[in-house]
């Protein structure tokens, strides 16, 4: 992908995440390798078990238990976050590399006011700030998130669910991040708040030109917001490219099927799922995993698991319907 | 023509507070029917605090309206006892938001399924009634041998809220009312379910109660659509007219929030902008839209607005179509039944 400036500011290399269960080890992520660039929002999308939310933790550093990072590389501006010390990693968190979690209503503490949340964040970070150059700073994050500055006074359980997502919203880029991980930043929220916040978001990313993984299911949410998108299934990467060439032109079979499901506003026509079921992480068919519900399934798909290839510029797919045409293997 | 459950008129307010008690209108003057022979899909579309979950209980029995009165065949709900309360019960089949709230912990999912086949008599011999459960998980997307003998909490959101849509299949009763039944399902799976809930329809003929606040979806299984805002029916019609020219200005600042998926189509192009607001902000003596409206004048601050009807038959509370006839929500249902399905 070569549409940012210059370099990468995140690379993203096999990294795979294991999870111990009673009935064997399971791949939540499986070989997931990416790069976001400076300004980029890329959407990573998928059913629930795809590994999008896994994969998103992982960057963080924030898998728990029986989860493992078992393989790759999380290079940021070229440092590998998975080799540093624990209390590095601290403090990369929030100001290098941030994250809004799922349903905002769960993240923050509630017995402390929204002003204390976001000067800890100041406070554990930098602290020589002053007092007062605190107030002044929490001040401006709140506005610039289009809050009133008296909510700093108030607790969690007196805002609404659109501005508790704000406040979430406002910690996360307080300090200038190069990177916000957004996990289904707008998922409990109503579809006119969604809009007003997702509007926000991508206001403050283009201010302070950070890099954006957004991750989710909604497909109309991605079409609206992301400039890329990577297509996850059973913990593969199976596609990325730019929007509207994904929407325009989706290559794999399992991208095509996602955006034929979409209901539309403009028509009323049959609603047409994705025939058969995800498959279950521990009992993955051979080959390629999509392989059960594809349209288009050929033999080698039911032996060989293909690789995430470069088809032309900037598009990447596995799936064999592709081999051969790639540039360069 | 008969009618099968009907709403008149429902209202119902919350009290809080001893000396000064505060009122809020969940449900204001709703009226609403489903006809037996006409089976239809009926779309409830709000956010949330628009108050459609508490018309959902009130339409289920499991809480009264403050004013008004629902009648199943005819009776008012509340006075049915023994038999024909029970008829009521398996005619008048919910679907929930989030069933992990309704599923009893301790038992297996099987339960839910088992349990209502064999209390209402629908299969002869446990086999039977094995072999009719299975096949209704089937037709959800589920695998039976991955779902039966499992506990709730073993399941995902999406996998709960099909079992208790298997359940309507299982049950078929007349009337379902189904209050945002997909809110946890895939979008790759969340087609095949609305599609099962559309054939329930054209199938057996049952009728469905939508409720929703994904407007998307609400427009490609609905037949009829009310939109509600804090309690009243803002606007309400033909699902068709109500999303492709919507009338009230709320009804368009919803339709224009959709994030529409196609990344050529800018976000709410159309969109006034809307003004600053605290979004919890409660009553105002006029209309309850008024202080978000990018359209509201003067008069829209002091007496809420009645229902207008357009020529398409539809009614939208809202003074920009003062010049057309004063209406309610009951011509806007005698119309509507005139018009075959």
């Amino acid at each position: 992908m070569t549409t940012g400036n210059g370099a990468p500011v995140l690379q993203v290399k096999n990294l795979t995440v294991e999870y111990e269960t009673p009935r064997g080890k399971l791949r939540a992520a499986d070989n997931v390798s990416f790069e976001l660039w400076p300004g980029q929002r890329f959407g990573l999308v998928g059913e629930s078990g795809s590994g999008k939310t896994t994969t998103a933790l992982a960057l963080m550093r924030l898998t728990q238990l029986p989860g493992r990072i078992v393989d790759g590389e999380v290079l940021l501006d070229g440092v590998d976050l998975l080799g540093l010390s624990e209390n590095r990693m601290r403090e990369m968190r929030l100001a290098q590399i941030s994250y809004v979690p799922q349903g905002a209503m769960n993240s923050l503490n509630p017995v402390m006011k929204i002003g204390n949340q976001i000067a800890n964040g100041f406070k554990d970070h930098n602290t020589n700030i002053g007092r007062s150059d605190i107030s002044d700073r929490i001040v401006e994050v709140l506005q610039s998130v289009g809050l009133d500055p008296a909510v700093s006074g108030m607790y969690p359980h007196e805002l609404s669910g659109g501005m508790k997502q704000r406040v979430a919203i406002a910690i996360a880029v307080s300090l200038g991040p190069k990177v916000i991980i957004a996990d289904e930043p707008t998922s409990a929220l109503d579809v006119v708040v969604q809009r007003e916040v997702m509007l926000t978001l991508r206001r403050l990313q283009e201010e302070i030109d950070a890099a954006v993984l957004i991750v989710g299911h909604d497909m109309g949410l991605m079409a609206q917001f992301a400039s890329h998108i990577g297509v996850m299934y059973a913990g593969r990467l199976v596609e990325i490219g730019q929007v509207i060439d994904m929407f325009d032109d989706p290559l794999h079979p399992y991208t095509r099927a996602l955006i034929a499901s979409l209901p539309s506003t403009s028509r009323r026509h049959r609603l047409s799922g994705i025939p058969g079921l995800p498959p279950a992480l521990l009992e993955l068919p051979g080959g390629c995993s999509f392989n059960p519900r594809c349209e288009s399934v050929m033999d080698v798909c039911r032996s060989t698991d293909p690789d995430l290839d470069q088809i032309r510029e900037g598009r990447f797919a596995s799936c064999h319907l592709y081999s051969g045409v790639g540039v360069g293997a | 023509m008969s009618t099968i459950l009907e709403a008149d008129h429902l209202t119902r307010v919350f009290s809080r507070g001893v000396f000064n008690k505060v009122h809020n209108v969940a449900v204001n003057d709703i009226s609403l029917r489903v006809e037996d022979d006409n089976p239809s899909i009926t779309v409830i579309a709000g956010e949330s605090g628009s108050g459609k979950t508490t018309l959902a209980s009130m339409l289920l029995g499991f809480m009264p309206p403050t004013s008004g009165n629902i009648r199943y065949q005819g009776q008012d709900i509340h006075s049915l006892k023994g038999d024909a309360w029970r008829e009521f019960r398996r005619n008048v089949q919910p679907i929930f938001q989030d069933p992990f709230e309704v599923f009893n912990p301790v038992y297996r999912v099987d339960r839910i399924l088992t349990q209502p086949a064999k209390l209402y008599n629908i299969a002869e011999t446990d086999d039977h009634a094995l072999e009719l459960v299975e096949e209704a998980l089937r037709q959800v997307g589920l695998r039976p041998q991955e779902t039966m003998g499992r506990f709730p909490h073993q399941l995902s959101g999406g996998q709960r809220q099909r079992i208790t849509v298997a359940r309507a299949f299982l049950l078929k009763p007349k009337v379902i009312i189904a209050d945002e039944p997909v809110s946890m399902i895939d979008a790759s799976l969340r087609a095949t379910v609305l599609e099962s809930l559309r054939e329930l329809k054209t199938e057996l003929g049952i009728s469905i109660i939508y409720i929703t606040h994904d407007l998307t979806t609400a427009y490609q299984v609905g037949d009829t659509i009310y939109v509600l805002y804090r309690g009243s029916v803002v606007e309400a019609g033909d699902v068709e007219k109500v999303v492709q020219e919507p009338s009230h200005p709320y009804t368009q600042l919803l339709m224009g929030s959709i994030p529409v998926p196609d990344p050529r189509v800018p976000w709410g192009e159309n969109l006034a902008p809307v003004s600053a607001r605290d979004e919890r902000e409660t009553a105002t003596t006029g209309c309850a839209f008024a202080p978000r409206c990018p359209n509201a004048f003067e008069s829209c601050e002091i007496k809420p607005p009645p229902h207008y009807g357009l020529d398409d038959g539809r009614a939208v509370m809202c003074y920009l179509h003062e010049d057309r006839p004063v209406t309610n929500l009951d011509s806007l249902i005698a119309s509507k039944s005139d018009t075959p399905n």
